[in-house]
């Protein structure tokens, strides 16, 4: 049942390369990928035609003999960030190494400092995830507030006939939205609330001056004034377990929590427990502690929506990543300045 | 006023049913098991009926009820009231209009996304455990998509609103162009869906509106276009959309209503690209007790020769 990509029907071809016959791939800058994310997988034919690809996962060389085989020279690294970490000792393996490149918006995957030492810059994919996740949460909220998911399977089991009744929702204008990090997709989610008659305020690391939404110094704080929590900060060692039970508990009984940023932000356990047990009054979660796998009390909930880390990845989100990243290792081949930098100072 | 009778044509709330009953003498016509022997016996007390999207004030109904001065509806569409006998016999009629605009408008703004984002098969496929197996595909951005709006009225309007704040274009289609907005007029529907990625039929069922989304249209939309229904299920040619949809001819679909509720053709049940409800655009706590004390409202108005709050006729 699972779903295997095929780049074919995605309807992208070369339209990238610029025209000409491909160049032997000897002749192009080496890229290492030591594992392909979605992003290759999809685009592998736009890679290929544009660089040497070192494909470690493709050797049966294990990973270091690998490295010292064939990555000596290597510049440039294109990494997803589910399995693959970028640690000083992987550095150690790579003395050729000036450029980090993410195919994703998060890079808490990659040894910043270990980067800023080695002198090796970090490029992610920019603002293009940001407004398919801002969407995506508020998809996510109206389906837990009005059951979109749990009234879609009543009616396509046959219940309405038969049954008559589905129970009531909630009604979101006038509802107080509390935002965890105003960020990229904070800042969006919070625009497209407003035109919902949400009451919208937030907690983030710093105030933001230019937000017109009313700041509240922690997280337990704005849970106190929310009706609706949403997560849409990163994952640091600071937000680790952020939400806990006495976030829980300030949310209360009628609140909602919606998770768009990462699994571990929350405490997992405590919240499956608080919706086994109604002290809160639902969830929405797109991310989860140990994906993929989903705690099973969860599943007999109507009043939670489970979706399987889908935030950000639609065609178009795809396509725009495709080129932020094409983007990002021309400017480096070309000695320009990147496109979308990832600061490696903290 | 309990011995005022008042006719309930379906179990629509159970509050508005809880009040009814202890306000006037509640007849409940949808557990009456013969219904002509039944209107034969209570016709002359019923002076009142409180009807809804799925029953109303039809002709013979209304000539069946001599004594009958008011039809307030639980809902804001009229289309099963028999308006222009109601307006012969003098009988006044209430809906409840506003109170349910938000509500039916984050409705079919959650169709949208829910079409084509996928949200509810992709909870599913968590549940089924079928993620354990490998990931879900790649969906539809919502954001940016051309959004056409049969209809701008308030319910038009107020998901045209909601449509902006995605950076969605938006369009509509009306008898005529409105005069004060700066949304692109169309003057076909046909015209209106080869235009838009998405279509929204917001519009009141008359007549002249039944299949206004018919094959043309379906066409005009297309295999990539996504029809939303938040209106009245004889808005669309329902045979037609089924046919478009299980042969790939149109996009994808987000429905709220269909021309038999509750019976939804089942060929829709196995597709990945439809999201089906079953009726439940202003069903929320909150906007079914305001419907409530409203239809109430007018009914304690009319008997207290008061001013009505929402007059129809």
């Amino acid at each position: 049942m699972g779903q295997e990509i095929n780049p074919q029907t995605n309807g992208f071809h070369h339209h990238l390369n610029g025209g000409g016959p491909p160049l032997p791939a000897a002749d192009l800058p080496e890229l290492l990928v030591l594992r392909p994310g979605l992003l290759y997988k999809v685009f592998e034919q736009e890679f290929l035609a544009k660089f040497n690809v070192l494909k470690a996962f493709e050797s049966p060389l294990p990973l270091d003999k690998f490295l010292l085989a064939h990555a000596q020279s290597a510049r440039a690294i294109l990494c997803e960030a589910i399995v693959t970490r970028i640690t000083a000792d992987l550095l150690l393996q790579l003395p050729a190494l000036e450029l980090v490149v993410a195919d994703g918006t998060g890079v808490n995957h990659i040894d910043l400092a270990a980067c800023r030492r080695r002198g090796i810059a970090v490029a992610n994919t920019g603002d293009v995830f940001s407004e398919d996740t801002a969407d995506y949460g508020v998809g996510l909220l109206i389906a837990v507030l009005r059951r979109l998911s749990r009234a879609d399977a009543f009616v396509r089991r046959g219940s309405w006939p038969v049954l008559g009744e589905f129970p009531l929702g909630l009604k979101l204008r006038g509802k107080r939205v509390g935002i965890v990090g105003l960020g990229n997709i904070g800042t969006k989610l919070a625009k497209r609330l407003e035109a919902f008659g949400c009451k919208v305020s937030y907690n983030s690391r710093t105030k933001k001056q230019s937000a017109r939404y009313d700041f509240h110094p922690t997280v337990v704080d704005l849970a106190l004034h929310s009706d609706i929590l949403i997560i849409c900060c990163s994952l640091t060692e600071k937000t680790r377990h952020l939400i806990n039970d006495d976030v829980l508990n300030a949310l209360g009984m009628s609140g909602i929590l919606v998770n768009i940023g990462r699994g571990p932000i929350v405490d997992e356990k405590t919240l499956v427990s608080y919706l086994v047990e109604g002290k809160i009054a639902g969830a929405a979660m797109d991310v989860y502690e140990n994906e993929p796998n989903v705690p099973s009390k969860l599943f007999g909930l109507d009043n939670v929506v489970l979706s399987p880390h889908r935030g950000a990845f639609t065609e178009e989100a795809f396509g725009d990543a495709l080129k932020i990243v094409m983007g990002n290792l021309d400017a480096f081949f070309s000695n320009s300045p990147l496109l979308t930098p990832v600061s490696t100072n903290e | 006023m309990d011995a005022i009778g008042v006719l309930m044509m379906g179990p629509m709330n159970s509050y508005l049913e809880q009040e009814l009953d202890k306000r006037f003498k509640l007849f409940r016509y949808w557990t009456q098991p013969n219904q002509t022997e039944f209107l034969a016996q209570h016709a002359d007390s019923i002076r009142a009926m409180v009807g809804s999207s799925g029953a109303g004030a039809s002709a013979d109904l209304i000539d069946a009820l001599p004594k009958l001065e008011i039809v307030s509806s639980f809902s804001v569409g009229l289309d099963k009231i028999d308006l222009d006998r109601c307006k012969e016999k003098g009988v006044r009629v209430t809906n409840t209009p506003d109170v349910l605009t938000d509500d039916v408008a984050d409705l079919a703004i959650g169709l949208m996304l829910a079409v084509l984002r996928r949200i509810c098969q992709c909870d599913k496929y968590v549940r089924s455990g079928a993620w354990k197996l490998g990931d879900f595909r790649l969906t539809t951005k919502f954001s940016g998509k051309r959004v056409g709006i049969i209809g701008l009225g308030r319910i038009g309007l107020a998901i045209a609103e909601r449509a902006e704040a995605f950076d969605c274009p938006i369009s509509y289609y009306r008898r005529s162009k409105k005069a004060d907005t700066n949304y692109t007029y169309y003057g076909s529907v046909v015209e209106l869906a080869s235009n838009s990625d998405i279509l929204v039929v917001a519009c009141a069922l008359t007549p002249e509106t039944t299949h206004i989304v018919n094959r043309e249209v379906l066409d005009a939309l297309g295999p990539k276009g996504v029809l939303i229904n938040i209106g009245r299920g004889p808005h669309v040619d329902e045979p037609e959309l089924v046919s478009a949809l299980v042969e790939g001819r149109l996009g994808g679909a987000g429905l709220d209503v269909f021309e038999k509720e509750p019976k939804v053709p089942e060929q829709l049940f196995g597709l990945e690209n439809v999201v089906l409800l079953p009726h439940v655009a202003s069903a929320t706590e909150e906007t079914r007790k305001v419907m409530a004390d409203l239809v109430l409202g007018n009914l304690e108005a009319h008997f207290s020769s008061k001013a009505l709050l929402t007059p129809v006729v």
